[in-house]
């Protein structure tokens, strides 16, 4: 026999709110959120009832007036009659080339560092022992001024390329120049050009896009996708029949035929850097305060990649490798099909906040006079202004967007790369 | 240790031993920088034979075994494997391993790949074999390991004698002729090693030639047509179980039986 019974019926006490298992969490959350709006409201408050007694309001108007102040390295075309709001484009264009760069050296060179400090030989590991721990044991900012002061100290100056006994002398034919005011590197030049389109007129927010570049693009990208026909043309045949055919001439063909004839088709050629007066001119000038920042922020972060990625392999259990290995399938079979698998999804998630960190990190640019967002809209432009509150609470929200984007990006990639275990 | 491992009835008309010779160990040193692990290794494997290697922790059992594979690579001597003789050649190593599976202590299964996946990985990728056929091949020794409702799922989700018995058919995938085994109940909790010995003892049936690392006495006297003593690296004693068990001929044997048998 059953019989029914109620659950014994608990009196609820108040203490129970914080002794209890069931309401103490629920409890912590709602003091913390009230204690957060509290003091949001204060400060927002305070800060409205001394900005009226100071006689400012929050206002973007000082947007639409002239920045008259110069940006010497940039994307877009800019004069100091252009507008604050141009202005802090550009400087968003130098704060993201910078990030993007950087990233991307920083994970080559942190991969490769990574998988060498793992090496067999022992000169190579120590070597790179060496190289992480000086790097990642020094603030970055010292490396940036270090980098930029090499530069300018040893390089040659410009005019040390000139007459007959030149004390300098380009490198690779003739085609790069290293100076203390920065490298002179070849330009694309097309002498069939389809042109520009111009978007948004004459506006602050103008800016052209070359057809040849999109041409390029266009070109290149539909390479890529036969290729990537090709490789799945190979799977299905290696599924089959178990043979997998010999592609890699086909897929590399695919790209690069169609490529280079769009560029003959265009009359690319190159346009050299030259010595007119006392410095030079054409080419692409990369600053030295570019450079500097582009390789302290690598380094230094490539640094902290190579631990990452180290440990991740080192979290592969030798015994994968093992029994990899004794079902016969070579070092580079394994290292592909087995380990980065498994390490992957070890090694994006710290990737990620290091990309983060160079990407703030790249706010020190102001240290060499690279005029980064912070360095035009967090700058000159608040100081001209006196726009304090605008200026770092618009900062705020570009480098909150671009760090949400990146871990955006990151966090699509882990979760199509992690471990499916139940 | 259990004493006796299996109840069932063992079969032993296709057990037989053929003159082939499917592994020969010939003068076999290896050292681990300067310390000795193997000395002087003599060992002849004829096809279809069923070999126990006992010995205590440390002694170089797994580095024995090992070596067969090229796992680990010995310093001195020969080790033929099916008439090829081990040598850096990477062909060698290729053919060799295509020709002698391996089970380990802790299954090594890859997590990241199905059940189904971790056996059609090599057999697609070393043997070139089309996906379809792998895939049947695979069900058919995940079949016979008794798993195949477990094909789709991860490692993760398997209890250990269950993954055990699919590192066994991972090998069996890649049709070896020679099955080496490392302590494959170790890891294992009691009720789930007879589960894993059973599938051993089909493979003998089936004239497996095998090489087991095994503290199962109670399998060593039921499947193996010979014991193979080791200490310290050097291979003590050797002969048919019922003499090995009954019969130890040297004090180091003895004490080793007494210890593990617990009389
Ligand atoms: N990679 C290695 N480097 C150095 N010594 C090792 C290595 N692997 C095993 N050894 C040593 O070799 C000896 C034999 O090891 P092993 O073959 O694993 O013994 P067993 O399997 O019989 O327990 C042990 O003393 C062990 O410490
Ligand atoms: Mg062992």
């Amino acid at each position: 026999m059953t019989t029914i019974t109620d659950p014994p019926k608990q009196q609820f006490r108040l203490s129970m709110l914080i002794y209890d298992t069931r309401y103490r969490s629920a409890t912590i959350q709602v003091v913390a959120l009230i204690a957060f709006m509290l003091l949001a409201a204060w400060l927002i408050d305070n800060t409205a009832r001394n900005m009226m007694l100071l006689g400012k309001t929050i206002n973007f108007g000082f947007f639409g007036e002239p920045a008259s102040y110069d940006i010497n390295q940039r994307l877009l075309d800019y004069t100091s009659r252009d507008t604050h709001l141009r202005a802090a484009l550009i400087g968003l264009l130098n704060t993201l080339v910078v990030a993007i760069l950087g990233c991307a050296t920083a994970t080559a060179v942190g991969v490769l560092v990574g998988v060498l400090r793992l090496s067999h030989n022992w000169l190579i590991a120590r070597l790179m022992t060496i190289y992480v721990e000086m790097f990642r044991n020094v603030p970055v900012l010292l490396w940036i001024v270090f980098i930029m002061a090499i530069m300018i100290e040893t390089l040659p100056a410009p005019s040390a390329f000139r007459g007959d006994n030149a004390t300098a002398s380009m490198l690779l034919g003739d085609t790069v120049a290293l100076t203390n005011r920065g490298i002179y590197i070849p330009e694309a030049l097309f002498s069939r050009s389809l042109g520009d389109i111009h978007f948004f007129g004459a506006s602050s927010l103008r800016f052209d896009v070359s057809l040849d570049l999109i041409a390029f693009l266009i070109v290149l990208g539909a390479g890529l996708w036969a290729s990537h026909r090709i490789k799945r043309r190979a799977d299905r045949m290696q599924e089959e029949t178990g043979n997998r055919p010999t592609t890699w001439y086909l897929r590399v063909g695919v790209v690069l035929v169609p490529v280079v004839i769009l560029l003959v088709a265009l009359g690319f050629h190159l346009g050299y850097p030259e010595l007119k007066g006392f410095n030079f001119s054409g080419g692409t000038h990369l600053r030295n305060s570019l450079i500097a920042l582009w390789l302290a922020l690598s380094l230094y972060t490539a640094a902290f990649i190579a631990e990452i990625v180290r440990a991740g392999i080192l979290a592969i259990s030798n015994g994968q490798t093992e029994a990899a290995a004794a079902l016969g399938l070579r070092p580079g079979r394994v290292m592909r099909l087995v380990i980065l698998p498994q390490a992957l999804r070890v090694i994006v998630p710290p990737l990620i906040s290091q990309y983060l960190n160079l990407t703030k990190n790249s706010s020190l640019a102001i240290a060499v006079g690279y005029m980064d967002i912070t360095g035009t809209l967090g700058g000159i432009t608040m100081n001209q202004t006196g726009k304090e509150l605008e200026c770092v609470l618009l900062l705020m929200l570009i480098y909150l967007i671009i760090s949400l984007s990146i871990s955006g990006v990151m966090n699509w990639y882990n979760e199509s790369v992690k471990l499916k275990e139940r | 240790m259990s004493e006796l491992t299996t109840d069932r009835q063992i079969d032993r008309s296709k057990m037989t031993v053929s003159d082939e010779i499917a592994v020969e160990i010939i003068n076999m040193n290896k050292w681990y920088g300067t310390f000795h692990v193997l000395r002087d290794i003599n060992l002849t494997v004829n096809s279809g034979e069923r070999i126990v290697i006992a010995g205590p922790s440390g002694s170089g059992k797994s580095t024995l075994i090992r070596c067969i594979n090229r796992l680990e690579e010995h310093q001195s001597g020969k080790i033929i494997v099916d008439g090829t003789e081990l040598s850096s050649d990477l062909k060698n190593i290729d053919k060799i391993r295509s020709d002698v599976g391996m089970c380990f202590q802790h299954f090594n299964l890859f997590p990241h790949l199905t059940i189904l996946e971790n056996c059609t990985l090599a057999p697609i990728w070393v043997r070139k074999t089309p996906r379809k056929e792998a895939i049947d091949t695979a069900m058919h020794f995940l079949e016979k390991v008794r798993i195949p409702d477990q094909a789709n799922k991860y490692p993760g989700q398997l209890s250990g004698g269950q993954q055990q018995r699919v590192a066994i058919a991972r090998s069996l995938c890649m049709r070896p002729r020679i099955m080496l085994f490392d302590e494959p109940t170790s890891a294992l909790d009691p009720e789930m090693i007879k589960e894993v010995l059973d599938t051993m003892i089909e493979l003998a049936e089936e004239g497996m030639t095998m090489l087991c690392v095994t503290h199962e006495m109670g399998f060593a006297r039921q499947v193996a047509n010979r014991v193979i003593f080791m200490d310290q690296g050097q291979i003590v004693e050797q002969n048919e179980p019922e003499e090995f068990f009954n019969n130890p001929k040297s004090e180091r044997t003895k004490l080793f039986l007494s210890q593990i048998l617990g009389h």
